[in-house]
C-alpha cells in the first residue's frame, strides 16, 4: 500500500468537506461526553452514598446495648479507632420552667467530637460546638416549637437544671425511625452524673462511636468478634450496614444511570453510522474515480477509514474532556440552587473508560458503512448509478463485533455474563424489527401503491421506495431514537416516582403511640380536624413468644444445634390484627386468614425475614404469652413487608376476632405539612389525651431528604442530558438526508414544479417517515420498558399517555420541519449552482 | 497489438430476458492509432469502452491491452495496469471536487509511487493546456472547459501507452470543443500516445485514423481513413 498517497489524499479529500463531518463530530462529542459524565457521576454517587451513610451514623461504626462495655471491648476498641466518642442515652421526664410542663424525652449525654461525619446543625450554629464543655442542653426543635421555648430557657433533667443553648436542627442515628419516640435532648457526658438519672432499674442504652482508619476491614472485625459482641449484649452497627440499608434504596438508581450512560452512547454510535453512510454516499463518485486512475480498492478504503478514525479519536478526546469538564462546572454554575453541598470530582476510571469505548465504538460503527467503499467500482466514472455497492461479507464481521462489544459494555455495567446478553439481545431485536418494518414498508407502498392519489402524494409515496431512497437509514435511525428517548422518559417516571416516594413529601413523619382503643375515634377526629391524613390506625398487643414447634423459649435458648436466630427470639413481639393484607405487603406463602372464624385453630401471618430467623414455615404450631394468658396460633401465611414505608410495619399479624379484648393500645401514623402545624397537632393530642406520646420523625426525615433530592436531581440531568443527545441525532440524520433529495428536487424544480409542490411532495415523504418510525419505536420502547421495569428495577409498570403522544406529535413534527427545512435549502438556492457542485 | 478484442459479449439481466448489449465483438488497435466509435445512442459504444480500458469484465471473451490479458486479472491487477498504462477522459470530465486542478493532475503519478517530480510535471502540463495560473482552483471554481482541460492534463500525467475517451467534447460548446479537440490530438502527437474515441461528433470521427461503427451492440464497419494506422 502507498501510504503517503493515503494519507495525502486523506487530508486532502477532508480539507473542502469538513463541515459535512461536523456532524459526525458531533454525535460523537456529545455521546462520549454523556459517557464520561455519567459514569464520573456514578462514581461520584457510590462515594456520596457511603459519605451519607456516615453522616447517618456519625461514625464508622457503632457498638451499644443495656449496659456499659466491658473492658475487653473497650481495649479492642481503643486498639482499633483512632476517636472514639461515648454517648450515655436514657429516657426520662423533663420539667420546663417556663412552659410550667414536662416531656418524656430521650437524653444523650455525649464526651468526645461526635458526630466524625455529616454535622449536628444547629441554631444557633456554634451551639453544637460548646455544649458539651460547660452545663448546657441542646433541644429538638419541634419540642421548642411545642412548648414555645426559646433560647436561653432553661429545662430541668433529673435533679439538674440546664440552660438550654440551642435547638437541634437535624438526627443521627439509624434511617428506620421506628426508635426514636421521644424528641431528643444533649447535654455533655460529664454532666449526667449530676442529674441522678442513673438508677439501679433504670433503663439506660450505653454507645459507643468509633472513628477508624480507612485501611481497616471493619466488617471482618467485627465477623470475628461478633460471637463476643452477642454475649455481651451489644449491638454493632457498621458504615457498611448502613450503606446496605441505603443502597438497596438506590440499587435502582445506578440500574438507571447505567442503562442511560449505554442510551447515550448508543444514540451517539446510530449518529456516527447514519453520518459515515451518508458521508461515503457522497464519496462514491470521488472513489470511483480514484478506482479508475488506478487506485486499489484497499487503499481508497484506507483513505476514508484514516479520515473518519483521526476525526473520530479527535471527537472522542474533545468529548472526554468536555465530560470531565461538565463535573466540574456544572455544580459550580447551579451551586446556588442545589439544595446539598456539591462534591464532583473527576473520575479517571470513567474518562479512560469513554475514551476507550468511544474510540472502539466509532471506528466499528464506522467500518460498517466505510467497507462498503471496497466494493465501489470505477465503472461509475462512466455511468452515473445510484445503485447501491455490493454488500462486503466482511460487514457480518463487523456487525458481529459491535454485538460482541456491546455485550461486553454492558457486562462491564451489570457484572453478569446472562443480563447482558440478554440486553444486547433486546437492542438487536428492536434493530431487526425496525429494519423489518422500513423494509415491509417500502415493498408495501410499492406493491399498493395509490396510482389513484394526487401528484403530490404519488411522488412523495414512491420517494420512500425510488433508488437511493431514505426509508431504511431514516426508519431505523429515527425509530431507534424515538424508541430510546421514550424509553429513558418513561423509565425516568417510573423511577422519580419510586425515589421521591421516599422523601418527605409523601411520607408520614408523626407517629402517635399509646392511645387507649376506646379513644380510637377521637385521634382520628382531631387528626383530621387538622388536615392531615389518617395514614394508618391499628390496635397493637403486645406479647411474648412462649413456645414454638414443640420446644418452650427457654428450652430453645439452651439447644445449641437449634437453627433459629436469637434476635428473632427474643424480639418483643408487637403484633397487630386486622381483617385484610396490608395493602403495601406482599403474600409469598399459604393463604391470609383475615377473620377468626372461632374454631380451634388460630392462623396467623409472619414477616418473611421473622420466619426464616425463627426457623418455622407454614403450619408450624407458636403459642404466644398474652400478658399471662396462653395463646396458640398455627403460621396460616407468610407476607413480604415493604420496608420502604415510614409506616409502621408488622412482623406478627393476627386475624380479627381474637386480640380484641386483650390489653392494647392504638398507634396513629400521619403527615403533617409543616412545623407549626407538627407543634400544634401535638398539643391538641396531649391536652386531651395525656397518656398519648406524639413522634416528629422529621428531623430524620431531613437528612433522607437531602439524600433523595440529590438522586432526584441525578437522574434528571442524565435523562436530560441524554434526551439531547438523542434530538442532536435525530436532528442530524435528517439533516444528513438532505444530500439525498438534492438531486431529484432540484431536477423537479428545473422542470417546472412549483416552490409548493416541492414542499408538498416532502412533506408526504417526511411525514410518512416520522409516523411510521415514532410508532414503531414507542411501541418497542413501551415493551422494553415494561421488561426493564418488571425484571431489572422490579417497578410496578404504570404509563401516562400523554407525555407518550407527546413525544409522537414532536418527533413526527420535527421530521417534517427538518425536511421541509431542507428543501427549503434546496427550493431556495439556484438550481444552477446545485448542479455544479453535485 | 496494444488492444486486441476476441469475441466480446456482454450481456445484462433484463427483468424478463437476458439483454445482450455487446454481440461478439472482434477488433484490434495498433501503436500510435487513433480510432474513433461511432454509432446511435444505446449500441454500446461506452460499454465497449468500459471493458476495454478495463473498467468492467465481459460476460465472454478476452481482452488484451498492453501486453497483458486483462479480462482475466483480479480487480487490483487491473488497477495497477490501468495506473501504469491508461488515461482516461471523460465526458463530465470527472475530477475530485474536494482536490485543486494541480492536485488533480499529480494523482495518477502519485498513485506510481512517484511523488518527486510529480508537481513540476503536472505544473507543466497545466501550464501546457492553459491553465497555469489556475492550479490552486478546485473544480467547482473551474468552467467546463476549464475542467476538461484539467482532466486532459491528468489523462497525459502519467504518460499512457493508450488513452480513452468518452465523449470528450459532448458536454461543451462548439468552441470550447474545438480547443479541448485541438489540445488532445496535439498533445497525443506529442507523446505518442494510441487514442481511442467514444463520440457521435461525425466531425471529430473523421479526424481520427480509423472509424469502428456500432449497431445493436455489433460492429457494421470498420473504416481506415488515414494510411497511418496499421490494423
Ligand atoms: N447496468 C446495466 N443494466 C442493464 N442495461 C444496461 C446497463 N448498462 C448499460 N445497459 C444497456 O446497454 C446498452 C448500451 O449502453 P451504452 O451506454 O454502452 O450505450 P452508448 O452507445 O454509450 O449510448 P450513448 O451514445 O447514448 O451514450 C443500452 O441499451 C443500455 O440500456
Ligand atoms: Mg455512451
Amino acid at each position: 500500500m502507498n501510504w503517503s498517497l493515503i494519507v495525502k489524499t486523506a487530508i486532502r479529500d477532508s480539507r473542502k468537506d469538513r463541515s459535512k463531518l461536523l456532524l459526525f463530530m458531533s454525535s460523537i462529542i456529545l455521546g462520549v461526553a454523556a459517557l464520561v459524565a455519567i459514569n464520573s457521576f456514578n462514581d461520584n454517587l457510590v462515594r456520596d452514598i457511603e459519605n451519607q451513610s456516615k453522616s447517618l451514623l456519625g461514625a464508622d461504626m457503632t457498638v451499644g446495648g443495656n449496659r456499659p462495655l466491658n473492658d475487653d471491648i473497650v481495649s479492642s476498641l481503643d486498639s482499633l479507632s483512632t476517636e472514639r466518642t461515648s454517648e450515655v442515652e436514657l429516657f426520662s421526664m423533663s420539667y420546663l420552667p417556663s412552659a410550667n410542663e414536662s416531656q418524656f424525652v430521650r437524653l444523650k449525654g455525649l464526651t468526645g467530637n461526635f458526630p466524625y461525619y455529616g454535622k449536628l446543625i444547629t441554631e444557633p450554629t456554634d451551639a453544637a460546638n460548646t455544649y458539651k464543655s460547660s452545663l448546657a442542653a441542646l433541644v429538638d426543635d419541634g419540642m421548642m416549637l411545642q412548648y414555645n421555648l426559646e433560647v436561653g430557657d432553661s429545662i430541668k433533667l433529673g435533679e439538674t437544671t440546664f440552660p438550654i443553648t440551642g435547638r437541634i436542627m437535624n438526627a443521627f442515628g439509624s434511617v428506620d425511625a421506628g426508635a426514636s419516640f421521644a424528641p431528643s435532648v444533649y447535654i455533655g457526658g460529664k454532666n449526667v452524673e449530676a442529674t441522678k438519672l442513673i438508677q439501679p432499674g433504670s433503663i439506660v442504652n450505653y454507645k459507643e462511636y468509633v472513628k477508624v482508619d480507612t485501611d481497616i476491614d471493619l466488617d471482618a472485625w467485627e465477623d470475628d468478634r461478633r460471637k463476643d459482641f452477642r454475649n455481651q449484649g451489644q449491638r454493632v452497627t457498621t458504615v457498611e450496614d448502613q450503606r446496605e440499608n441505603l443502597q438497596e434504596a438506590f440499587s435502582n438508581l445506578n440500574n438507571f444511570l447505567n442503562i442511560v450512560a449505554l442510551i447515550s452512547l448508543l444514540l451517539a454510535c446510530i449518529g456516527v453510522a447514519s453520518s459515515v453512510l451518508i458521508y461515503v454516499k457522497t464519496k462514491v463518485q470521488s472513489i470511483a474515480i480514484l478506482r479508475c486512475l488506478g487506485m486499489k480498492g484497499e487503499e481508497a478504503f484506507m483513505v476514508y477509514f484514516l479520515q473518519i478514525i483521526s476525526l473520530g479519536t479527535l471527537s472522542v478526546i474533545v468529548g472526554v474532556a468536555i465530560g470531565s469538564i461538565i463535573q466540574v462546572i456544572l455544580p459550580l454554575v447551579l451551586q446556588g440552587f442545589l439544595p446539598y453541598e456539591v462534591n464532583m470530582s473527576i473520575s479517571p476510571i470513567a474518562m479512560i473508560k469513554g475514551f476507550v469505548m468511544g474510540v472502539l465504538m466509532t471506528s466499528l460503527f464506522a467500518l460498517g458503512p466505510l467497507l462498503s467503499i471496497r466494493r465501489v467500482t470505477p465503472l461509475r466514472t462512466l455511468r452515473v448509478s445510484d445503485e447501491v455497492p455490493e454488500r462486503d461479507p466482511l460487514q457480518w464481521l463487523i456487525y458481529g463485533l459491535i454485538f460482541i462489544t456491546i455485550t461486553g459494555f454492558l457486562y462491564t455495567l451489570t457484572a453478569s455474563v446472562l443480563d447482558a446478553t440478554i440486553f444486547s439481545m433486546g437492542i438487536l431485536v428492536a434493530f431487526l424489527i425496525l429494519y423489518g418494518v422500513a423494509r415491509s414498508v417500502t415493498w408495501a407502498v410499492r406493491k399498493f401503491f395509490p396510482s389513484g392519489a394526487s401528484f403530490v402524494v404519488r411522488q412523495g409515496l414512491s420517494n420512500l421506495y425510488r433508488p437511493n431512497n431514505q426509508t431504511l437509514t431514516l426508519i431505523v435511525s429515527i425509530g431507534l431514537g424515538t424508541g430510546i428517548l421514550t424509553l429513558l422518559f418513561i423509565l425516568q417516571g417510573l423511577i422519580l416516582n419510586n425515589v421521591e416516594g421516599m422523601g418527605v413529601g409523601n411520607q408520614p413523619n408523626m407517629i402517635v403511640f399509646g392511645i387507649e382503643a376506646d379513644q380510637k375515634q377521637e385521634i382520628e377526629e382531631i387528626t383530621k380536624s387538622f388536615d392531615m391524613p389518617v395514614i394508618q390506625n391499628v390496635p397493637v398487643v403486645t406479647m411474648e413468644l412462649a413456645e414454638w414447634k414443640g420446644k418452650t423459649k427457654k428450652e430453645w435458648l439452651s439447644d445449641t444445634t437449634r437453627t433459629s436466630r436469637r434476635w428473632a427470639i427474643n424480639r418483643e413481639a408487637r403484633v397487630s390484627y386486622q381483617d385484610t393484607i396490608p395493602p403495601d405487603d406482599i403474600l409469598i406463602e399459604g393463604t391470609y386468614t383475615g377473620v377468626h372464624d372461632g374454631g380451634d385453630s388460630i392462623f396467623i401471618s409472619l414477616d418473611e425475614r421473622y420466619s426464616e430467623g425463627l426457623n418455622v414455615g407454614l403450619g408450624d404450631e407458636l403459642v404466644w404469652n398474652v400478658q399471662g394468658a396462653m395463646i396458640t396460633t398455627y403460621v396460616g401465611s407468610i407476607r413480604k413487608i415493604n420496608f420502604r414505608k415510614m409506616e409502621s410495619r408488622f412482623f406478627i399479624l393476627f386475624p380479627t376476632g381474637v386480640l380484641e379484648d386483650a390489653p392494647q393500645f392504638m398507634i396513629l401514623v400521619t403527615k403533617s405539612p409543616e412545623k407549626q402545624i407538627t407543634a400544634d397537632f401535638r398539643n391538641a393530642v396531649v391536652k386531651s389525651m395525656p397518656n398519648a406520646s406524639v413522634i416528629d420523625l422529621g428531623s430524620i426525615l431531613v437528612t433522607l431528604n437531602d439524600i433523595i433530592t440529590k438522586v432526584s436531581y441525578v437522574i434528571k440531568f442524565m435523562a436530560g442530558f441524554s434526551i439531547l443527545i438523542g434530538l442532536i441525532v435525530l436532528i442530524s440524520s435528517l439533516f444528513l438526508s438532505k444530500f439525498q433529495r438534492i438531486r431529484e428536487s432540484v431536477l423537479l424544480r428545473t422542470l417546472g414544479a412549483v416552490e409548493n409542490k416541492i414542499y408538498k411532495i416532502n412533506a408526504v415523504e417526511y411525514a410518512s417517515l416520522g409516523i411510521l418510525s415514532a410508532l414503531t419505536g414507542i411501541s418497542l420502547a413501551v415493551f422494553g420498558s415494561f421488561m426493564l421495569a418488571k425484571f431489572v428495577f422490579e417497578l410496578d409498570f404504570n404509563l401516562s399517555w400523554w407525555p407518550i403522544i407527546g413525544i409522537f406529535v414532536f418527533i413526527v413534527a420535527l421530521t417534517v420541519l427538518i425536511g421541509l427545512w431542507n428543501s427549503r435549502d434546496v427550493v431556495k438556492r439556484s438550481p444552477l449552482e446545485i448542479l455544479r457542485n453535485v | 497489438m496494444i488492444l486486441e478484442a476476441k469475441s466480446i459479449f456482454k450481456k445484462y439481466k433484463g427483468v424478463n430476458k437476458e439483454l445482450t448489449v455487446l454481440d461478439d465483438i472482434n477488433f484490434s488497435v495498433g501503436k500510435g492509432e487513433i480510432l474513433a466509435i461511432v454509432g446511435p445512442s444505446g449500441s454500446g459504444k461506452t460499454t465497449l469502452l468500459g471493458l476495454c480500458a478495463g473498467l468492467d469484465n465481459p460476460s465472454s471473451g478476452s481482452i488484451g491491452l498492453a501486453g497483458s490479458v486483462i479480462s482475466n486479472m483480479t480487480e487490483n491487477e487491473k488497477a495497477e495496469v490501468r495506473n501504469r498504462k491508461v488515461g482516461f477522459i471523460f465526458q463530465n470530465f470527472q475530477l475530485l471536487p474536494t482536490l485543486t486542478a494541480l492536485e488533480n493532475v499529480m494523482i495518477p503519478l502519485e498513485l506510481q509511487g512517484r511523488a518527486k517530480g510529480a508537481k513540476d510535471k503536472a505544473e507543466q502540463l497545466l501550464e501546457r493546456v492553459g491553465l497555469g495560473g489556475r492550479s490552486h482552483h478546485y473544480p467547482s471554481q473551474l468552467s467546463g472547459g476549464e475542467q476538461q482541460r484539467v482532466s486532459l492534463a491528468r489523462a497525459f500525467s502519467n504518460d499512457p501507452e493508450i488513452l480513452f475517451a468518452d465523449e470528450p467534447t459532448g458536454n461543451l460548446d462548439e468552441e470550447t470543443g474545438a480547443i479541448v479537440e485541438k489540445l488532445l490530438f496535439d498533445l497525443n502527437k506529442e507523446k505518442q500516445t494510441t487514442l481511442i474515441i467514444v463520440t457521435h461528433d461525425l466531425e471529430l470521427a473523421n479526424k481520427t485514423d480509423r472509424i469502428i461503427k456500432l449497431k445493436g451492440g455489433k460492429i457494421v464497419s470498420d473504416q481506415i481513413i488515414k494510411a497511418t494506422a496499421q490494423i
